[in-house]
């Protein structure tokens, strides 16, 4: 097959999965009003799949942080740290958030996937080895392949099957790298980071956790899973994301291994990309502050995500295990899921579809994503959408 | 080539008959991608059982050159034979 016939195959692939003139992947989003709502053709919708936590992306200190950096530093950086310099804005920021996490240093990347790409890429390489929970973000897995190390995967949050893989390593347990996430991207549940940090002491092991979707979600003051559960100390390194909780584009990773620096010389998706604009670190600044002060918006997310999980528990929808404010609904077939994303929408709720390959285990999942900026009577008309849709979904 | 070759083979096609349809034969020169429609989903669940059946641990890299039933059982045999 030719390299344009591959093409037209997945094309057709996805027509035949999709109804004609539905732009249900990279749906036109019109004009933005808010954290939560915007207007899909002529139509008023409520996002309820973006993952904007807190709700932070019009937040007045943001903006103003964002315009000012803009107006002193222009547009961009027009290249890399590397070779262009680091703005005052760059090395801030990495102080804050190594302030922030109590940690020795932090590195900022451009993106959340180029921060997990950067660090797998630079801590491990051929003959070492890295060991992934099965629902591992896209940007774990090319990290992984990105580092030429050997892939294992264990089942998806089983530490016992994590275990059994690290003892058939035997001395290898030394050189792997194990990486599990704070919340899961796909079915919202948390890592059991207690298990895992005794299984990766015991074996030797290093240990990255990916707080993407637990930034500014768990924890007293927002850092993740490793503060919610008291564990910081026993995670060699957090990465995360600037795009989800902190309402801009970027990545981050935060050590106590003072090795972290030379990932600057030798990380490709470090290196060989151009750093984050100014208006984008300034706002992300802001952010942080925000996120760290932010209990009050964590409580009102906890809120809304209770109040959603349980209505839909409720109502008979098959959810992931553990309430949070990523609440997907799996359902048995791509068709179904459709059904669901298709109805939401004509109601105006807008929110995730995932089909397989992408979603676990082949199911096709309904995803919602919950926001502090959601209030209570959204939450409950989603749930009123939700109960009306149940019937001509599941006869 | 050596009885635990055969032993895995067989063990395979058995595990391979629960995910294809029942009219399909199992030959070792079987493609698992366009004859027996295992997906990536798929054939990772079918690897996670292999390991623990088998008590190896199979890395993604090695599988991806794998398309043949002969192929997988081969690797199987081949880690199995490192592990020993
Ligand atoms: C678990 C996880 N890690 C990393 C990323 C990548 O983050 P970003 O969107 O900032 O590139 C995402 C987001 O999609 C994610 O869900």
């Amino acid at each position: 097959m030719s390299l344009l016939d591959k093409l037209d195959a997945v094309a057709a692939a996805r027509k035949a999965l999709l109804p004609e003139g539905l732009e249900v992947f990279g749906t036109p989003i019109e004009e933005v009003y808010s954290a939560t709502e915007a207007r899909i053709g002529d139509r008023r919708i409520l996002f309820l799949g973006t993952n904007n936590y807190l709700g932070l992306t019009f937040a007045p200190e943001c903006l103003r942080a964002a315009h000012e950096a803009i107006d002193r530093e222009g547009t961009g950086t027009t290249g890399s740290r590397m070779a262009n310099g680091s703005y005052s804005g760059h090395r801030a920021l990495e102080r804050e958030f190594a302030e922030f996490y109590h940690c020795q240093s932090g590195i900022v990347f451009t993106t959340g996937y180029q921060a997990n790409l950067a660090m797998i890429s630079g801590l491990a390489g051929a003959g070492d080895v890295v060991l992934i929970d099965g629902d591992s973000h896209a940007s774990v897995y090319d990290g992984c392949r990105l580092s030429g190390a050997e892939i294992i995967r264990f089942r998806h949050n089983d530490v016992s099957d994590m275990e059994k893989r690290l003892k058939r390593l035997g001395e290898r347990s030394k050189s792997t790298l194990i990486i599990a996430e704070g919340i899961y991207s796909m079915l919202g549940d948390q890592a059991p980071l207690a298990e895992i940090v005794r299984v990766k002491n015991a074996y030797n092991s290093i240990l990255l956790l990916d707080e993407a979707h637990s930034l500014g979600v768990l924890g007293k003051t927002g850092q993740g899973l490793a503060e919610e559960t008291g564990l910081t100390d026993g995670v060699d390194f957090i990465t995360g994301t600037f795009s989800k909780s902190l309402g801009s584009i970027g990545g981050y990773c935060v050590s106590n291994h003072p090795q972290l620096d030379q990932l600057r010389y030798v990380s490709r998706p470090y290196i060989f990309t151009a750093s984050p604009s100014p208006a984008t670190i300034a706002s992300t600044r802001a952010a942080l502050k925000l996120l760290r002060d932010g209990t009050e918006l964590r409580r009102q997310l906890w809120q809304n995500s209770r109040q959603l999980y349980a209505r839909l528990d409720g109502l008979g929808y098959r959810l992931g295990p553990q309430p949070g404010p990523v609440i997907a609904n799996i359902l048995d077939s791509p068709q179904q899921a459709l059904m669901l994303w298709k109805g939401l929408l004509d109601h105006g709720i807008y929110v995730n579809l995932i089909l397989p390959p992408a979603a676990p285990e082949g199911k096709a999942l309904v995803r919602c994503s919950v926001s502090a900026a959601h209030t209570s009577e959204q939450m409950d008309h989603v749930g009123n959408i939700f109960a009306e849709l149940r019937k001509s979904i599941f006869q | 080539m050596s009885t635990d070759y055969n032993n895995i083979l067989s063990r395979l096609c058995f595990h391979l008959k629960q995910l294809s349809s029942p009219d399909v034969v199992i030959v070792p020169e079987t493609d698992l991608i366009n004859e027996l429609a295992i997906d990536s989903v798929k054939l990772l669940s079918l690897v996670m059982e292999i390991e623990d059946e088998f008590d190896i641990s199979v890395p993604l890299n090695v599988l991806a050159d794998v398309q043949t039933v002969h192929e997988l059982a081969n690797l199987i045999y081949q880690i199995k034979s490192q592990n020993k």
